[in-house]
């Protein structure tokens, strides 16, 4: 068999000997139901093909009857019943009808094979030839070919007039196009780091060490931001934490951005922006659960793992007269995911 | 009192009578049964049996005198609560080196547990056990809970605290098996990977309504079955399995010939 | 009797008679009423996903007329405990309300969610089908495109639909949607600002999505699925090869009453099967993530499946390819995963049709599907395409898989970055050596038949297996597809020595040409199998002779028993 079967494996094309190929049977015989032959199963799938209906008018009646005696009640309980039930009658409903409708094609409508002719997609030669000539009748009756000056005016015309949709459309569709809010927060000299989103101020001796608190800034909702204060959050949001000051390695001109080993950095991911919240106390790691970036709080917040390049930005913290911790500045770049002008 | 008259024929009655009867049992268990843990100042035997545990099953780790070594922490000053905590949910005695020690059932009785953690905070004073009313479910609100858990736990163990993976093998357990005092020791106390959450940070009123919020999952979804609550992943499969192969399936009975 | 048909039958044909006489509806019925559609079960996957799609219409009027596409914040109060007392934008408030408080609304929700992973799984199944019978070819190009830009569709409207409820899960999506838009060169802040209506997240993003998602996408998809009908009418729809079948005609069953019945009937089926799924499984719990707020995020952050390829590059692109230039900003760590990748894959399958008609330049019409293993050089790079989406699909859920699986969740993506370059590659040469394999068990099929397990000694003592011919009807499945063979090109220079024009591009042709056709297995012809019978086979056991060419032959394992039969 081993040798016969490698002779076939591959053809040589065009061997020449290339022999007529198979010719096409025909449609097979038809293959009789049961119900075609026996009456008995014919009334038998008639019957089947109404309790499927019949299951049907149960699951609307059903339906409705929960509807009514289970209404979605105040408990999580009662919730479920409802759309539980609610759920198991429609489906009835619906699965009852179809099941019967195909029950009915399958076992008792006919099966028999019909064939259609296909013709090509493609017009005759003569309707190409009256639709050319159609088409050469209308442009030499317009004169668009003659008349250049005329095609040049259409054009400009047509192309220049869907401006007064654009220009008022894209003139405000986004707001007052002031990119450059991107590297500014609420972040400034003084302000008060407060929890996130009670809003109390934090001691720094409450920080103690392994803490770790969400942070936003004092008087979010207040003053002139209040009816933006959502946009300022989402720049703003800053996870602070504290570890033994031993632990921390230090740029030498961030030395005195931290306070006794508490240190502050943005809670947007410099990749694509989500909130990076998931701190390892031991390792003092910070992942973030999008993308999983990963950086290390103890040093400079840098990038060890993932798709995100740069480091956390570092907001400057101190204390104030009453211990509160406040910020020293704004941070000192933009802080979320990279974009083109961010440099500049 | 006539009206009250009137109802005692109500055919909900006795159902409503066995109920009070209950929650009038339950509560006065609850107000009166010696709590494990806080019931009173651990006695002098209390230590001793304490430390007596301690040199047999921690000290080979922790050191004699709980001080500590190579990749075991001090225990000195970690308090009542973290040792309620570590042994209670079976994570101490740590089985094997891995990265995080894994929560199993605990090797000792709560009588031990107790026993163990009045020695450790004999050593070094730290957080205590909780009180049964710092731990009430009933007593918090599960919807400030909620807005607290989102801001402060979610992130790692996952919206309703199904759980969540850390980096390196490391994890956030499902908070689902913990008992309200386990969650309020592992916020108090910051076991492995987990940061602390002192009473400034959230105060025990806001760990009570935490542990409220967490209380309130155990109803379950109003939607049907959570389909282990882990996302839209789980979605996904589920639409596929169930979805693309119930529809499939009916595809290939309205395809196939009938007999 | 006659009274009583009377009565139907008259409105009916007072009603056909005046429609008639004002739109000429008789020609349509005539031509409409008994027109063939071919019977398979792959053929009712699209229809999987056209039904989503109206049961998509019917529960999203439901729903529309609950919710509030409004970002405007208000203090919730009402059945769900949980919630009670919480701030939260209007939007989030109404799904509250239309889950807990609307009998029924959460059920039609659920419905509508449900159905729009099963849409997008339904479509993604249904182009696969396309693709593997080669149903894309001439005069089909032009649908497939259609459908593509319906898959884009669904994706998009997907896509603004989950965001809408303004919850956490979502919120964080939209957030990296911005993310990833301010990464693109040059326009990418204006873009994010053009999106958003300003800063992320503004208070436009609700009710710009809601109107995408309510007017603008499904009008387009409505629009698209009746060309995408239409064209289907237009064309017939294509049939598996069988005896009978050609490029001709089309084989099956007429549209009144067969297919009215069953693919109506599959319409509620599908309903069915939703409802079914919304009244036991909970789907996107928005009261589980919360209100939408910049600070939390949750574990398990990902998107519905069909936007998880995505999310699974994000996290295996590693940052070191973010770049500046002159000052300028690329974050080609956001752009390949999120823009390129993406971008090269869907072109690819939009344009694959005329890059494989390219390939074969043939220009003929094709009406008959290809089975997949008779093309296997297209079904390995759909095996392929799929395999690389897959491994995406996978590395979105690859913190899922390190907690379910307890691995290091870097490990898998170390993991995953390998596999993204590798899996495609080993797929494309499996699958493309699987379908040479079973294109040879078809020779082989048609050259010896069917084994029956029965094994004869002959006098001489040689052992053989009695073999069954095939019938024709069978043995035609197997031998009606032409070999496809590479192009071949003219040479460079025609006779006098003249560079031959077009000379290069007809080179490219018949190197794509070899990559797709040179490895084959051709189909049986008379000739063989007539060659196959007069060596003495073991399927023309009377003829046998006694001492054949044929080395004697031992049947293995189980065959031997059939001896003692």
């Amino acid at each position: 068999m081993s040798n016969e079967q490698s002779s076939t494996d591959l053809t040589v094309s065009g061997a020449g000997t290339s022999p007529a190929a198979f010719q096409d049977p025909g449609m097979p015989p038809h293959q009789e139901r049961m119900a075609d032959k026996d009456p008995a199963a014919a009334k038998r799938a008639e019957r089947q093909t109404v309790v499927l209906f019949a299951v049907s008018v149960l699951g609307t009646i059903g339906m409705l009857v929960a509807y009514f005696l289970f209404p979605s009640g105040d408990t999580v309980e009662s919730m479920r019943t409802s759309n539980l039930l609610l759920g198991l009658g429609l489906f009835l409903s619906m699965f009852g009808i179809g099941a019967a409708a195909v029950h009915w094609a399958k076992t008792l409508m006919s099966d028999h094979e019909q064939a259609e002719a296909r013709h090509p997609q493609k017009s005759d030669p003569e309707t190409r030839e009256a639709a050319l000539a159609a088409l050469e009748a209308g442009a030499k009756d317009s004169g668009i070919g003659r008349r250049g000056l005329l095609k040049g005016a259409v054009v400009s015309a047509v192309a220049l007039a869907p401006l007064t949709f654009a220009v008022p459309l894209v003139g405000q569709v986004g707001g007052d196009w002031n990119v450059s809010n991107f590297r500014h927060t609420l972040w400034e000299r003084g302000r008060r780091l407060v929890r996130d989103p009670s809003g109390d101020p934090i001691r720094a001796a409450d920080v103690t060490i392994g803490s770790a608190y969400h942070v936003i800034p004092d008087g979010l909702r207040e003053g002139e931001h209040a009816s933006h204060w959502i946009e300022e959050k989402a720049k703003a949001v800053v996870l602070m934490v504290r570890m033994d000051p031993r632990d921390l390695t230090e740029a030498e001109d961030r030395r005195d951005w931290s306070y006794e080993g508490i240190v502050a950095y943005s809670k947007i991911c410099t990749h694509v922006g989500c909130p990076v919240a998931l701190y390892e106390r031991q390792t003092h790691h910070l992942l973030c659960p999008c993308h999983q970036s990963t950086f290390d709080m103890a040093d400079g917040a840098k990038v060890v793992f993932g798709p995100a390049k740069r480091p956390l930005p570092q907001l400057p913290i101190t204390v104030d007269d009453e211990g509160y911790l406040v910020a020293q500045s704004d941070f000192t770049e933009p802080i979320g995911p990279s974009y083109w002008e961010r440099l500049k | 009192m006539k009206a009250i008259a009137a109802r005692r024929h109500h055919r909900l009655a006795p159902v409503a009578l066995l109920l009070l009867a209950l929650l009038v049992t339950g509560g006065l268990y609850a107000a009166l049964a010696p709590s494990a843990a806080s019931a009173s100042a651990p006695s002098e035997d209390d230590i001793a049996a304490g430390r007596a545990l301690f040199q047999a099953n921690c000290a080979t780790c922790h050191g004699p005198s709980a001080e500590g070594r190579e990749g075991a922490p001090s225990l000195i000053g970690v308090g009542a609560a973290a040792v309620d905590f570590q042994v209670s949910t079976g994570r101490m005695p740590m089985q094997m080196d891995g990265v995080q020690a894994q929560a199993k059932p605990p090797q000792f009785d709560a009588e031990e547990t107790s026993q163990l953690a009045a020695y450790v905070a004999s050593l070094g004073a730290g957080p205590a056990i909780p009180s049964a009313e710092q731990v009430d479910p009933a007593l918090g609100d599960a919807a400030n809970g909620g807005a607290l858990f989102r801001t402060n736990c979610a992130m790692c163990h996952g919206a309703i605290g199904k759980g969540g993976a850390l980096s390196e093998g490391k994890y956030a357990p499902n908070l689902g098996p913990s008992t309200p005092t386990q969650i309020y020791e592992a916020m108090q106390t910051g076991p492995q990977s987990m940061p602390v959450f002192n009473d400034a940070n959230l105060t025990p009123e806001e760990k009570r309504d935490i542990i409220a919020f967490l209380g309130e999952q155990d109803a379950g979804s109003p939607g049907g079955t959570d389909l282990g609550a882990i996302g839209p992943v789980g979605e996904g499969i589920w639409v596929w399995v169930v979805g693309m192969g119930l529809l499939v399936a009916c595809a290939v009975w309205i395809g196939a010939k009938s007999s | 009797m006659s009274t009583r048909a009377t009565t139907g039958q008259r409105a009916a044909s007072g009603t056909a008679d005046y429609l008639d006489q004002r739109t000429g509806i008789g020609t349509a019925v005539k031509g409409f009423a008994r027109k063939i559609f071919p019977d398979h079960w792959s053929f009712l996957l699209g229809e999987i996903a056209l039904y989503s799609f109206i049961v998509l219409i019917l529960t999203g009027v439901f729903l529309t007329m609950f919710f509030v596409p409004s970002m405007t914040l208000v203090v919730y109060e009402g059945p769900f405990a949980a919630m009670n007392g919480v701030e939260m934008s209007e939007a989030f408030a109404s799904t509250l309300d239309l889950s807990f408080e609307v009998t029924g609304g959460l059920l039609m929700r659920q419905i509508h969610h449900w159905a729009a992973l099963l849409f997008m799984a339904a479509i993604v199944t249904h182009m696969m089908r396309v693709f593997f019978t080669g149903a894309f070819r001439k005069p089909r190009e032009i649908n497939w495109v259609v459908g593509f830009v319906l898959m884009i569709l669904g994706l998009a409207a997907g896509f603004t639909g989950y965001s809408l409820p303004d919850d956490v899960l979502s919120g964080n999506g939209l957030r990296i949607t911005d993310g990833v838009v301010k990464s693109i060169p040059v326009v990418g802040s204006y873009m994010s600002y053009f999106i958003f209506g300003g800063e992320f997240p503004g208070e436009h993003i609700i009710p710009r999505l809601f109107t995408m998602h309510i007017l603008l996408i499904p009008g387009l998809i409505l629009a698209l699925i009746g060309l995408h009908l239409f064209l289907v009418v237009l064309h017939k729809h294509t049939h598996f090869p069988g005896p009978g079948r050609t490029q001709r005609n089309v084989v099956g069953f007429p549209l009144f009453p067969v297919y009215v019945a069953k693919a109506g009937g599959f319409f509620f089926i599908v309903f069915g099967v939703l409802a079914l799924m919304a009244g036991t499984m909970t789907i996107n719990p928005v009261w589980n993530y919360g209100p939408y707020d910049p600070s939390p995020v949750a574990a398990g952050a990902q998107p519905d499946w069909y936007m998880l390829f995505l999310e699974g590059g994000l996290r295996l692109m590693p940052g070191a390819t973010e770049f500046v230039i002159a000052g300028y900003t690329l974050s080609l760590n956001v752009l390949i995963p999120a823009v390129v990748i993406p971008g090269l894959l869907f072109t690819a399958l939009a344009a694959y049709p005329f890059i494989e008609a390219f390939a074969t330049g043939d220009k003929r019409e094709h009406h008959l599907l290809d089975r997949p293993r008779n093309a296997p050089v297209r079904t390995a790079t759909g095996v392929a395409i799929l395999t690389a989406f897959f491994i995406l699909l996978l590395a979105g859920a690859n913190d899922l898989i390190a907690t379910h699986f307890a691995m290091s969740l870097n490990d898998i993506t170390y993991i995953f970055r390998v596999l993204f370059f590798v899996a495609p590659v080993v797929a494309f040469w499996a699958t493309k050596r699987l379908c040479l394999g079973l294109q040879r068990k078809d020779r082989e099929l048609v050259l010896h038949g069917h084994e029956t397990g029965r094994i004869v000694r002959f006098a001489n003592g040689e052992y053989i297996e009695v073999h069954k011919p095939l019938d024709e009807y069978e043995r035609w499945i197997r031998v009606q597809h032409e070999a496809r063979r590479p192009l071949e090109i003219l040479p460079a220079h025609d006779e006098r020595g003249v560079r031959r024009k077009g000379y290069h591009r007809d080179a490219l042709r018949a190197r794509v040409s070899r990559f797709f056709y040179e490895d084959r297995v051709e189909p049986v012809t008379p000739a063989e199998l007539a060659a196959a019978h007069s060596h003495g086979e073991h399927d023309a056991l009377e003829g046998h002779p006694s001492s054949g060419g044929v080395p004697a032959e031992i049947a293995s394992g189980p065959s031997v028993d059939a001896r003692d039969r």
